[in-house]
């Protein structure tokens, strides 16, 4: 599903953000990708959203070569991936419904459909009370659980989170990564960016580290 | 509005996730949702390219693009109308340019029609031979009223044209001293046709005539406003598309506001898989609302100013014992107005767009 080969990535001010990374996601698979702020997480998320393009190598995503993507396809390949961002990135002049009605209304559904659907997906965060609340009036992890509802309404076969547990406590993090592991449950495939170790050697997943740039390790931590 | 909810009701819908692997047969409900299909796939193939996802039918597809045009023309309106105050200024700003143009060329329509009015009056002499007498001048006289590019005639003798002469010249006296009468009978002709070259056309064919010596189109007075209005239409047109490009500086420079104002919005959209058109959306139909705004402010202002005028037009034109009246807009000018000020907001948030939506790209 993601795949990764012999990935560089080189910035304009010539940081070398990505060095010969190696890796692949298979569908239905779920791991974490740790290291320090700085080891090249957010790059390597941002490869798969195609918001950067590889310097060299190639990057797949569900079969598609990212480097030779027209950009009018780009709106496409994003549907297929939802995304959870560590400063949750909601629309504050919204209500938490339309918040998490947006992915369906950009792909263009039906409006009964998307009531269904926004429900659903509220309803499996626990927020579905809260629905004309707007993202102020909620707390940093009812804030991130909106971002997770957005994230998975339409259903994609790819989930990306980074940081998810940035800024929660244990308990909630907990929580969140619970919520996770369902959705990875249902056949997603899912890659979660976090430095919390602690919690990721207990969830007993795939591991992929990246120090400075490069894939030091890969697989189940002990 | 994005996402304007569909009911109002807030319980909970039986929709839940789908449970179960991936693998399972899916629910037969599921098939119809075409947005869906991916999911529902037993076995997914690679596919080359992103626009598998999209596969919607044409139809439906169609449908969900025409719901977002109408919702997008609400939402931006109702954006519009919640800043009432900005609002109006930009709607202001473009209805005085646009109504400065167009309110020259009503006034130049009336002039148009005042001096029409004296392009009637507009009439030829012609003076007839010495050795022709009265009863032929009568006849011809006659023979030239059947003519359908001549509207009117009038029959002058010799007499006649002296008594005129003693009237309005104020030589009167000096004619006392000459003997007999020097001045010809007149055949004075008012054509029906217009326009200054067959006018012109006309006297030279009269000059023909072997009863007329002399025929005379008084010209002077006729080309010279000919050619005033003409310049007056060059500068309207020139003014016009000055203002025009005013309109579309205006606004552009707001749809360029509004697009930083919603910069967040946008790069949340576009990571979410909005594509540029979606993203356009909202902004080109603001430029459509200001343009339309503005118009019909314009349209108010010019009828507004009409009506104004009217007194005193009135009274004016009663001073010259005439019955003139101003003539606005006619409704083809006025669905002209509302047209053409509409496309420039099109256009203007267009430019707006093009320029910097582009650079809002998530990074």
């Amino acid at each position: 599903m993601i795949q990764f080969s012999n990935v560089f990535k080189r910035y304009e001010n010539g940081h070398e953000a990505l060095q010969n990374v190696n890796f692949h996601l298979n569908e239905g698979e779920m791991a974490f990708l740790t290291g320090h702020s700085g080891a090249g997480k957010s790059t390597l998320l941002k490869l798969i959203m195609r918001m950067e393009i590889a310097t060299r190598g190639q990057v797949k995503i569900d079969g598609a070569h990212l480097s030779q993507m027209g950009s009018r396809h780009i709106p496409f390949l994003r549907r297929k991936i939802g995304v959870v961002f560590q400063d949750h990135q909601l629309l504050f002049d919204r209500s938490i419904y339309d918040n998490v009605a947006l992915p369906l209304i950009i792909e263009g559904m039906d409006p009964r459909e998307i009531g269904k659907r926004v429900r659903a997906a509220l309803d499996k965060v626990g927020l579905l009370s809260k629905e004309k609340f707007t993202p102020i009036m909620l707390s940093g992890g009812e804030q991130q659980r909106v971002g997770i509802a957005r994230a998975v309404v339409n259903k994609p076969p790819i989930l990306l989170a980074d940081e998810p547990t940035g800024n929660l406590d244990p308990q909630l993090s907990a929580e969140i990564m619970q919520l996770f592991r369902q959705f990875n449950a249902v056949g997603v495939t899912v890659l979660i960016a976090s430095h919390d170790l602690n919690l990721i050697t207990r969830m007993g997943l795939r591991m992929l580290a990246l120090t400075e740039g490069s894939i030091t390790h890969d697989g189940v931590p002990r | 509005m994005i996402g304007k909810r569909p009911g109002t009701s807030s319980r909970p819908s039986g929709a839940t996730f789908q449970d179960g692997r991936r693998n399972q047969r899916p629910a037969p409900q599921a098939k119809r949702k075409p947005a869906n299909r991916l999911r529902n796939e037993p076995s997914p193939k690679p596919s080359s390219g992103g626009a598998r996802i999209s596969e919607v039918k044409t139809a439906t597809r169609f449908r969900a693009w025409r719901r977002h045009h109408a919702n997008m023309a609400v939402d931006s309106l109702q954006r519009l109308l919640r800043s009432p105050l900005a609002s109006l200024m930009t709607w202001a700003v473009i209805a005085i340019a646009m109504s400065l143009p167009v309110a020259l060329y009503i006034f130049l329509n009336n002039a148009q029609l005042v001096s029409s009015n004296w392009d009637g009056n507009a009439q030829m002499s012609l003076y007839l031979e010495a050795g022709v007498n009265d009863a032929r001048g009568q006849a011809l006289m006659q023979e030239l009223q059947m003519r359908e590019d001549i509207a009117e005639t009038r029959y002058l003798s010799k007499e006649q044209t002296l008594a005129e002469f003693r009237e309005f010249s104020g030589f009167g006296e000096a004619l006392n001293y000459l003997d007999g009468n020097p001045l010809p009978a007149v055949i004075v002709v008012r054509p029906s046709i217009q326009g200054v070259e067959a006018q012109e056309q006309l006297v030279t064919e009269l000059d023909q005539l072997p009863e007329v010596e002399e025929a005379q189109l008084d010209l002077a007075w006729v080309k010279r406003l000919f050619y005033i209005m003409e310049l007056g239409q060059r500068l309207i047109t020139a003014l016009a598309l000055l203002l025009g490009i005013a309109v579309l500086l205006v606004v552009g420079n707001t749809i360029r506001l509004a697009i930083e104002n919603r910069r967040q919005e946008i790069l949340v959209t576009k990571l979410i898989g909005a594509t540029n058109a979606f993203v356009r959306r909202p902004f080109l139909y603001t430029g459509i609302w200001y343009g339309l705004g503005g118009g019909l402010l314009a349209w108010l202002l010019i009828n507004l100013s009409l009506f104004w005028l009217k007194g005193p037009v009135s009274s004016l034109a009663s001073a010259y014992a005439s019955d003139f009246s101003l003539i606005g807009l006619g409704l083809r000018d006025s669905l002209l107005l509302l047209l053409s000020s509409t496309i420039l907001g099109w256009l203007g948030a267009w430019i707006a767009v093009g320029r910097h939506l582009g650079k809002i790209e998530p990074r």
